[in-house]
């Protein structure tokens, strides 16, 4: 057990919380930010997906002493960084979601990407999105909402 | 601790500028007291002339929802039917999830509160569109009361009552007061078709702005003052009891509050969710192992082929199928499909808060009524002391047509000492503790004669789940769910019977899983369709279309594919189109999926075409998402999907070993959706049971190889190993 200072969101957070206590449930548990969801707890479905720094990670096998000074975001301050306001937007245009509970990690996974590529190609898209799984099938719609984010006017 | 009834709180989000320019209200409620008997909601001071509908002297709108959301888009469709009737400004409309009221909000089809079936909107429909009109008429009536004029000459629009020959009009808020003491009209007047200003529109959902944000709230996400965290461990060998556990280690770490041992699974509690799941990692338990410690897939294949022998109970019989056999050329196959998981992106969940005389359960689930039932049954409590908050679902399938996680999320409360407790299933527990969907084998019999299939006898054998579910449908030997879409068939065969055999799996509790009883037997149908296509020298289009004269809104469906999907256009080696068509939930859907299969028997997924008629469409944009979503559903279990058990023991566990098809995977799925007159058909499940034959007759047409099980088997596309 140890005092740890978090940057989530660009608001520091103290958390009182072992070491090796992964960041999902830091989040979840201790801060209530849960938007940030479970989904398989091995980094197999993405659904835990945050920034560190910008980069994404799944948070569900991220200890909490490897966060370090690293600013993280979540689903729930995203829309503050120009990638991830676009990337909200157009899965709203795009009616992308259904039950909703991975697209959290599906957020987070596309605006880290247009971030650093900002006109993804198919398979920029399939490199960054293959670990996000989505149960309910709104891969297609995924797909074009990511390149209506980049700013293609036909998707 | 605060008491409920200062616990009141409401998530309300707002939204602005969406496409369509409109302001949004969502609320929904994270948790709250709610008294049952009440009914759904307060309705002191509004006009609540139904169940459904309460509007409040601001004018605001708040619709309660009878069916669960779980991402089929139905809270957007049940608002749009109630607005569209009611007149409402659809831009001030407020949603509210039921609370459990068989008795106001059950689903006419089962006369409990069910979501499932695809039977939303079907089963809703009419009852919708009354309770919207009726709240309309009253809203006139009491307008023309104001203004002492004919109700005749006044009309409704966008929330207020308008008299057009004077010019005045007033909000529904301005009415609420003289509406709500008329009495609601038994049979008011619908509108007509052409006049629907909302219905048939692709309007943005209600429930997707908290869903980019974070905000949403599924059962998972519920937070409470003083909330505990639970994860739970039953037996890895089905049906198995706890025989010891060792809990010293657990009890040494850090944030580990409680053991609780139960004769079939032991729980950690802790402060928090890693605190119990490393205390849960911690224990030492000894099972008993019972008496399926020797149970294996091999077994329950063994004795559901045995008991395919058997002759079943006679689920339709037209004509004299033996006989018909005669008159023509004579073909048999059988088709299996395994077991599966439902795999709901959110695992199992349920919040308990539990003292001597009331429990509130906070939980997403298909099923309120019977989670407030099956509680108020484990503890003695009256079904009024039983609170249920629904929420938001992360997938349902049929998984959350269950109450069982709310059951041991009771039981782990019941040894606590009244604080909050929320039990969360890890993946694998989830995996290996699901009702699952049951493996069946189905056997035809056909004959062709002329080009067409004269004679049909068809026997499916597996387990009811509906003896189990709903026990009062199970009659005269019929799960009629296991025979959905095999005693309706569409195609125009005379002499044609159709049996089913109930076999029981051991060890394994089955459940519903989304396309239910159709998902088994359209894959069969259209499988056999196109073994019989490739016998009597036929395309397999033109050897469906000329049997479906009796059907033809899904000839109709074939046809619009066909030409879509470029069918009968060349393509590379090793590839080939496949095509299914069916008639199931009440729409019509022909579906042509396009796929390469490569020497190591790999499967390339390379384009997917529906074309659906599904009566009146409420919201098309849905109905196309939904057939998007729902083939893949299907195609994963087509090309992925079996749970296998050795020595009792469930073995797949998480995603690396119980796959899903991911992005890179996906091709284009191309929609067409058939405009009609029709009263609505169901849509939720289709794409589920269309995606499987169709991608199996593309395989047969790219190599030959016609597969009659499932999952696909790159072995024998391999070719090193056989059918």
């Amino acid at each position: 057990m140890a005092q740890s200072t978090l940057i989530i969101n660009g608001t520091t957070h103290a958390v009182e919380a072992p070491d090796d206590m992964p960041l999902l449930w830091v989040l979840r548990d201790l801060l209530g930010l849960t938007g940030t969801k479970f989904g398989c707890g091995i980094a197999q479905c993405g659904a835990c997906t945050v920034h560190l720094d910008g980069q994404p990670v799944r948070s569900c096998m991220l200890p909490l002493s490897a966060v370090g000074k690293r600013a993280v975001t979540t689903i729930e301050g995203v829309g503050a960084s120009p990638a991830g306001a676009r990337v909200q937007q157009a899965w709203l245009d795009l009616e992308v979601i259904q039950c909703g509970y991975c697209q959290s990690g599906q957020i987070m996974s596309a605006a880290a990407l247009l971030a650093v590529t900002p006109y993804p190609d198919d398979a920029d898209i399939d490199a960054a999105m293959a670990g996000n799984i989505c149960r309910c099938g709104t891969y297609v719609r995924i797909r074009a909402a990511i390149k209506r984010a980049a700013g293609d006017s036909q998707a | 601790m605060e008491s409920p009834e200062n616990n009141v709180t409401r998530r309300s989000v707002l939204r602005g500028g969406l496409a369509s320019g409109l302001l949004l209200a969502f609320h929904i409620p994270a948790y709250g007291a709610r008294d049952v008997l009440k009914g759904a909601d307060e309705t002191k001071g509004k006009f609540a002339p139904n169940a459904f509908i309460r509007i409040d002297p601001a004018g605001t709108v708040t619709l309660v929802m009878p069916q669960v959301e779980m991402g089929q888009g139905v809270y957007t469709a049940v608002a749009m039917i109630l607005a569209e009737e009611l007149d409402a400004d659809f831009s001030r409309i407020v949603l509210e999830h039921a609370p459990p009221n068989d008795k106001l909000y059950g689903n006419p089809t089962f006369g409990i509160q069910v979501t499932g079936n695809s039977n939303s909107i079907r089963a809703f429909w009419k009852p919708l569109r009354v309770a919207g009109a009726a709240a309309r008429a009253m809203l006139i009536q009491a307008a023309a009361q104001r203004w002492r004029t004919d109700p005749a000459s006044c009309t409704a629009s966008n929330g207020e009552v308008l008299h057009a020959a004077s010019g005045r009009r007033l909000g529904f808020g301005a009415l609420v007061g003289s509406a709500g003491a008329l009495t609601p009209p038994k049979t008011p007047a619908l509108k007509d078709p052409k006049d629907f200003t909302l219905i048939g529109k692709s309007l943005k959902r209600l429930d997707t702005p908290p869903k980019v944000d974070g905000s949403a709230v599924y059962g998972i996400d519920v937070m409470l003052p003083g909330l505990r965290f639970a994860t739970l461990a039953g037996s890895p060998v089905l049906g198995g009891k706890v025989s010891h556990v060792d809990d010293s280690a657990a009890m040494k770490i850090p944030g580990v509050y409680k053991v609780i041992v139960l004769d079939d699974m032991v729980a950690v509690v802790g402060d928090h969710m890693w605190a119990a799941k490393r205390g849960l990692a911690a224990l030492a338990i000894t099972w008993d192992d019972g008496p399926n410690a020797a149970v294996s897939s091999e077994h329950l294949w063994t004795e559901l082929r045995a008991a395919s022998l058997k002759s079943g109970a006679v689920a339709k019989t037209t004509g004299d199928a033996d006989k018909a056999l005669g008159r023509g050329e004579k073909y048999e196959a059988a088709y299996e499909l395994p077991l599966l998981a439902h795999a709901t992106m959110e695992p199992l969940n349920c919040t308990v808060k539990l003292s001597a005389d009331a429990c509130e359960i906070w939980i997403g689930t298909q099923v309120l009524s019977r989670v407030q039932g099956t509680v108020a049954k484990l503890t003695g409590l009256p079904p009024e002391k039983v609170t249920v908050h629904n929420h938001l679902l992360g997938g349902g399938f049929g998984r959350r047509l269950e109450p069982d996680m709310a059951l041991s999320a009771v039981r782990v409360a019941q040894h606590l000492s009244g604080e909050p407790v929320k039990v969360v299933w890890t993946r694998e527990e989830d995996l290996r503790n699901d009702v699952y969907r049951p493996l069946y084998r189905d056997t035809i019999t056909a004959a062709l004669a002329g080009g067409k299939v004269v004679a049909w006898k068809y026997k499916v054998t597996g387990s009811s789940i509906l003896a189990r579910w709903l026990p009062p449908a199970f009659q005269h030997d019929i799960d009629s769910d296991a025979v959905d879409s095999a005693v309706d068939m569409p195609y125009d065969i005379p002499d044609f019977h159709v049996e089913y055999v109930r076999a029981e799996p051991p060890a394994v509790i089955t459940g519903f899983w989304r396309g239910v009883g159709p998902n088994n037997n359209v894959f069969a149908i259209e499988c056999f369709m196109d073994e019989l296509a490739r016998k009597a020298g036929k395309d397999p289009v033109a050897f469906r279309r000329d049997m479906l004269g009796k059907t033809p809104r899904l000839q109709a469906a074939l046809e619009l594919v066909a030409q879509k999907s470029g069918w009968g256009e060349p393509l590379p080696p090793r590839t080939g189109r496949g095509v299914s068509v069916q008639p199931s939930f009440g729409s019509f859907i022909a579906t042509v999926v396009e796929a390469q299969v490569d020497e190591h028997g790999e499967v390339r997924l390379r384009r997917v075409t529906s074309a659906v008629d599904t009566g009146i469409a409420v919201n098309p944009d849905t109905i196309v998402a939904q057939l998007q979503g729902g083939l893949i559903f299907g195609l994963t279990a087509a090309l992925y999907g079996e749970v296998t058990i050795k020595n009792g023991r469930v073995q797949q566990s998480n995603f690396n070993n119980y796959r899903m098809l991911r992005i890179d995977q996906i091709p284009p799925i191309e929609v067409h959706v058939i405009k009609s007159g029709e009263a609505p058909g169901g849509i939720g499940e289709t794409g589920t049971t269309a995606g499987p034959p169709a991608l199996r007759n593309a395989i047969y047409a790219a190599t030959g190889i016609a597969l009659r099980r499932l999952p696909i088997d790159r072995e024998v596309l391999a070719g090193r190993s056989r059918t």
